[in-house]
């Protein structure tokens, strides 16, 4: 069990390394940002002095090896835009996203989930039929029309929710209903057919046969295994959903990190998209390893072969 | 053949979507037979003009509405699905060549080769395709070339996780032992006897990728790193739209609906022929 964390635990530091990596190169193909950053008309000496005290001057394995030593201790530089540490710029905007994406996978889980059990439960009935048709139809929605189309119906016509911004609970209900019927919509299927392959189980005949009631058997033979892989769909879309979800953040004016990214990237400010995609690749990394700790948990199998 | 579309035929989703989807690529190939206004011309007369069926082979007639400029919003639809269609097949095509080739590296060789690719896809999954898609295509520029290559990169880890699986699975079998005890070399092994026996599982990958690049071409064209105007392209046709949506809902509402049923069609088929050849390829 240790053995099998600790190989999964290094496996994540590696991949955060890896994303790290990766963005700091591709941002240097961004373009120059010290002519985004100084005025019109500024001499050549001014341009030099600025790449200097940036250190893009530096050969880039240096600029490399200089940019993950302070990474290392948290430091991404200054924000050009904003004249403030970069990881600063974007921790503030972390409770925005984690508030928007925590509502949205609860929302999306209690939704999917009973739907979920339900078709599976009752094979073949109309119930079933809604159930699945709703959910094809969740998948194949673009997320950002959904939110246009919820804001055309609830806030334009009926007048009754605001269109975009944060602040008060009516802002959240929006954005985080937008983003909550993909999230059912792909558990409720998952769920049902990892169900409909634990009621196949031989442990679950045995169980009915040995008289239990069908409340236990379906609380501790069918649901507790049919969770597992619903369990890894929840931690990949908490992972994404904590990174940020562009879109329905711009189409909702939501101040979140997915945003601020999108805006970083406009005007090439490199810490900020540096310091932003690090820190989701971390928290997307951590998602995983509760997940994989908890996959352990309800797997006694995975305990057995570590 | 032939048992494959009698199953077909005898799905109800699976015909379903197989027909929703000859429809959609029919139009988009014959777009320019079906007598369709210009869709770039502006009519600023028939600004904002709502979805109309009366004398609706007049011309001049917006079954779907106009948009700001005039333009007719079915004719854009239907122009923008030839540019959506074929920067999504070739995102997918080109994503399914390097993804597969990988997964049989991956998979056949194994030991260290399989350990640096798979930590690749680990390090890839860490960072949310959208993020990797914008950074990409601000580096590169947006471009339909720049397009197909970023949706590409987002798209061959799938393709290589499940055909390493497979091929994990077939190298042990007794045509590949057999082929390698009469001397085969390597690359002859890859593509004579593995290649062709990880094609379907490839095709099941490559049908459901479709519907999901199509929807993050959409994404990325609505953001404005997409198809570059006057060009009709759904995601653009959405954000232009967006501004107009208390006065003029057409605009917005057409396009999104054309992404949804197509990509429900994609799924739709998708599913069953994951289904039909192999279920166990559900992940």
């Amino acid at each position: 069990m240790t053995r099998y964390f600790a190989g999964k635990l290094g496996e994540a530091l590696i991949a955060i390394w890896g994303v790290v990596t990766i963005v700091f190169f591709v941002t240097r193909f961004l373009g120059d940002p010290v002519a985004l950053l100084l005025p019109v008309g500024a001499s050549p000496e001014q341009m030099q002095a600025l790449t200097a005290e940036l250190g893009l001057d530096q050969p880039i394995w240096r600029q490399y090896i200089t940019f993950l030593a302070q990474a290392l201790t948290g430091d991404f530089g200054q924000s050009f835009q904003f004249g403030r540490p970069a990881i600063g710029v974007v921790l503030e905007r972390m409770p925005a996203t984690i508030q928007l994406a925590l509502t949205a996978i609860m929302l999306g889980v209690l939704i999917g989930g009973t739907a979920g059990a339900i078709a599976a439960m009752r094979r073949g009935s109309i119930a079933e039929f809604v159930v699945m048709t709703l959910a094809l139809l969740g998948q194949a929605t673009p997320v950002f029309w959904l939110g246009i189309m919820l804001i055309l119906l609830f806030a334009v016509d009926l007048g009754w929710l605001p269109t975009g911004g944060y602040g008060s609970p009516a802002n959240l209900v929006l954005p985080a209903l937008t983003l909550a019927v993909f999230v059912s919509a792909s558990i409720a299927r998952l769920f049902r057919s990892s169900m409909l392959d634990v009621l196949k189980e031989d442990y679950v005949r045995t169980a009915r046969a040995k008289g239990l009631m069908p409340a236990t058997v379906f609380t501790w033979h069918v649901a507790r295994n049919a969770l597992i892989p619903v369990v890894t769909m929840i931690g990949i879309l908490t992972g994404e959903l904590l990174g940020g979800s562009v879109v329905t953040e711009t189409v909702f004016a939501w101040p979140g990190v997915g945003r601020l990214i999108v805006q970083a990237i406009e005007t090439k400010d490199f810490p900020v998209i540096q310091a932003g995609v690090a820190l989701i690749a971390a928290i997307y990394v951590a998602t995983n390893l509760i997940v994989d700790l908890l996959y352990a948990l309800l797997d006694p199998r995975i305990k057995g072969s570590a | 053949m032939a048992d494959f579309l009698r199953a077909l035929l005898r799905s109800r989703t699976g015909l379903l979507g197989a027909i929703l989807l000859t429809l959609f690529i029919g139009a988009a190939i014959l777009a320019p037979l079906l007598g369709l206004p210009d869709p770039v011309r502006s009519d600023l007369r028939g600004r904002f003009a709502p979805p109309t069926w009366s004398g609706l082979f007049s011309p001049g007639a917006h079954p779907l509405g106009a948009d700001q400029l005039g333009r007719d919003i079915l004719s854009r639809i239907i122009y923008g699905s030839q540019i959506t269609l074929s920067v999504a097949t070739c995102a997918v095509v080109l994503g399914g060549i390097v993804g597969v080739f990988l997964g049989i590296v991956a998979g056949y060789f194994g030991g260290v080769v399989d350990r640096i690719l798979m930590r690749l896809v680990d390090i890839q999954l860490a960072i949310p395709l959208m993020l990797l898609a914008l950074l990409v295509v601000a580096a590169l520029g947006p471009n339909l070339t720049n397009l197909v290559i970023v949706l590409a990169v987002t798209s061959w880890i799938r393709y290589a996780r499940i055909i390493r699986g497979q091929v994990l699975a077939l190298r042990s079998r007794e045509f590949v032992q057999s082929a390698r005890a009469i001397g085969a070399s390597t690359w002859r092994i890859m593509l004579r006897h593995i290649l062709p026996n990880v094609l379907t599982p490839a095709l099941v990958v490559a049908t459901l990728e479709l519907a999901r690049v199509i929807i993050m071409d959409a994404a990325l064209s609505f953001l404005g790193l997409g198809v570059q105007p006057p060009d009709a392209s759904w995601g653009r046709m959405l954000a232009e739209g967006r501004v107009y949506i208390s006065t003029a809902w057409w605009i917005v509402t057409f396009p999104g609906l054309a992404i949804l049923l197509t990509v429900l069609s994609v799924n739709l088929l998708g599913d069953w022929l994951r289904d039909y050849f192999d279920p166990k390829l559900r992940t």
